[in-house]
């Protein structure tokens, strides 16, 4: 097990090696280097200041220097400075991280508990009602695109039924601190994570739907039911449990998506996180920063899938260590 | 990794031909013939071929039938729909929303079907040097796999689309370079599975090249439940096109149904109509392919047909 660990670890840390080496080609692929960049948003600059910048910035170094100081600087956690704001990129993500986790977190926990529990009653009757209600709901979930759908609960809920805000985490007038301001941003919640949870309520109850079918036509929920359990024993204590392994892994090794959807929901409902920093930054042309957001949510994605697979380890002995 | 998790329903089966002892002696089809067969057999997939010949038919008749310039400001900005000179409504500066949805597909369209078939052939390419090959190829091009799997797609595809100018040719090969994980490990399992296989080492004693068994000998029968990630490769990218449009990093001089819902966002509570539509479209076209995905994968996996 310490030898999977250990060699896991060292995976992991070749995958995040290998995209700081991206960005850095990236930057250097791209047409123009930054002090043109940094230039071209002042209003212009002379030749002399221009080269003056391009030393100070290490840009005049060959190519393997650049890329060797860069590794040490982000192995310290540095990530440059942001161009717009002139902030250090860490902080800006730090300051971000919260907001985002928030709404993921919630969105994936309510896809992951309504879903399961559809996709279990479901599977009592193949063919029922709730089962057709499943199909119907996943491939909505996969053919709508969620910004849409994000906007069109904006439409619903700014003019039709004004009862939920759909801008911003907290209230303009909001005086911070206390159980109001945990009211507040809750609130502002709802509509956000509701929106980011729809696709992955969809997959996670049909798959749910699916692998329960698979399990209880197995031979030892046939054994349980001719023991004489009680039907509501053998559903949520044998089937719920195998049932749910494959729910559990698609939940960890798809958070890359989860992010991905992050980004157009924050958008949608200018919700302050690293999403709509990411997209700020895009339209600023500020680079560090979203490298920088590049870098974090890949480190981000590496640990969740190593998680998801010592996880996946733990729940089901039947997988050796390798 | 497990391996089982991350590939589709689609993963396993090679093709099944009805065994020739079956009772009553029935005719034997070419597999082929018999997917076609239950393909057409089934409501939702010929109601998702009908929504889809009608999205291409009005994205590649429409300009002709109702030659305008989709940027072109044709009545009262804010126009609601339904009314005479604008059956959808105008958007926020005037632009007619039914022409906009008409050019707007177009571009829509060619860039989900081009980056779809660009990653679905990265994905095959690899995944079948991976599986035929095993051992070192195999590492290093899982390695590679592995890291396009961490990133996250929808970020990098902007960072790759900021940092070289947005264009149709920029955003389609982002979508195509971020999205063809999944098709390279569904084809290196089925490489994996074929390669020890008697028919394939047939073909190697008497002398085939290693070229003619990946892509003449094993490739037709590594084919069906490729032909089904594809078709839901092209809803995935139509819905990428989508989210990098409505974020202004499409292109800006094509007018496209994610362009149409990012630029009338800010004015969606005075004219719903310019983003429900545009919306509408993309889900009706997604909703098709899948429909036609999932109607495949029965044809062609009926073994892994769902309950």
């Amino acid at each position: 097990m310490l030898r999977y660990l250990a060699s896991r670890l060292l995976q992991g840390l070749g995958l995040v090696m290998a995209v700081v080496i991206l960005n850095f080609v990236l930057v250097h692929a791209a047409p123009g280097d930054p002090v043109e960049t940094i230039a071209g948003a002042s209003g212009g600059m002379s030749p002399e200041l221009m080269a003056q910048l391009r030393t100070q910035y290490g840009l005049d170094r060959p190519l393997p220097v650049q890329l060797g100081v860069y590794l040490g600087k982000v192995l310290q956690g540095d990530l440059g400075y942001s161009y717009f704001f002139n902030m250090p990129v860490t902080a800006m993500i730090a300051e971000r991280v919260p907001a985002t986790l928030l709404l993921v977190l919630s969105a994936v926990l309510f896809a992951f508990l309504v879903g399961t529990a559809l996709g279990v009653l479901s599977s009592r009757k193949p063919n029922g009602m709730l089962s057709q209600f499943i199909t119907v709901l996943s491939m909505v979930g996969f053919a709508a695109p969620v910004f849409w759908v994000g906007i069109m609960l904006v439409i619903l809920f700014a003019s039709v039924l004004p009862i939920l805000p759909v801008a911003g985490m907290r209230a303009i007038d909001s005086t911070g601190g206390g159980i109001a301001d945990v009211l507040d941003v809750l609130h502002h919640l709802v509509l956000p994570a509701l929106t980011l949870s729809l696709v992955y309520l969809a997959q996670y109850s049909r798959l749910a739907r699916s692998s329960m079918l698979d399990v209880l036509g197995s031979d030892f929920i046939r054994t349980a039911r001719a023991k004489g359990l009680a039907d509501r024993i053998v559903l949520y204590k044998h089937a719920l449990r195998n049932a749910l392994l494959p729910v559990v892994t698609v939940l960890g090794l798809q958070f890359g998506n989860v992010l991905a959807g992050a980004i157009l929901v924050e958008t949608v409902f200018n919700w302050p996180g690293l999403g709509r920093l990411a997209f700020d930054s895009v339209l600023r042309r500020d680079y560090p920063t979203i490298l920088g957001v590049l870098l974090f949510s890949s480190i981000v994605v590496v640990v969740m899938n190593q998680l998801t697979d010592l996880c996946y380890r733990l729940i089901d002995p039947r997988i050796k260590a390798a | 990794m497990n391996m089982t998790a991350t590939l589709p329903a689609a993963a396993a089966a090679p093709r099944v031909r009805p065994p020739p002892e079956a009772p009553k002696a029935p005719k034997v089809e070419h597999p082929t013939v018999e997917a076609m067969r239950m393909f057409l057999r089934n409501p939702s997939a010929i109601a998702g071929m009908a929504m889809l010949a009608i999205v291409l038919a009005v994205a590649i008749a429409g300009p002709w039938i109702h030659p305008a310039d989709p940027f072109e400001i044709r009545t009262a900005p804010l126009t609601p729909p339904f009314s005479e000179d604008a059956w959808l409504g105008s958007d926020y500066l005037g632009r007619d929303v039914l022409t906009t949805l008409i050019y707007g597909g177009r571009a829509t369209l060619l860039v989900g079907a081009v980056a779809a078939l660009l990653s679905v052939l990265i994905g095959i390419t690899l995944g079948a040097f991976s599986g035929y090959y095993g051992g070192r190829v195999d590492g290093a091009l899982m390695r590679v796999t592995e890291f396009f799997q961490v990133l996250p797609a929808l970020l990098f595809a902007m960072v790759v689309v900021t940092l070289f100018s947005p264009s149709l040719v920029t955003v389609t090969l982002a979508i195509g370079i971020v999205s063809w994980t999944g098709t390279a490990r569904l084809t290196r399992a089925e490489y994996m599975k074929y390669r020890g296989m008697e028919f394939v080492r047939a073909e190697r004693a008497i002398g085939a090249r290693d070229a003619r068994i990946i892509w003449k000998v094993i490739l037709p029968n590594a084919l069906p439940p490729l032909v089904v990630s594809a078709t839901l490769a092209v809803g995935a990218a139509i819905l990428f096109e989508a989210g990098l449009s409505f974020l202004g990093l499409g292109d800006p001089n094509q007018m496209s149904w994610g362009l149409m819902i990012g630029s009338s966002r800010q004015y969606v509570l005075s004219c719903w109509w310019a983003v429900a539509f545009p919306g509408a479209a993309i889900f009706v076209t997604v909703l098709a392919v899948s429909l036609i995905g999932d109607g495949l994968n029965d044809a062609l996996n009926p073994k892994l047909r769902e309950r």
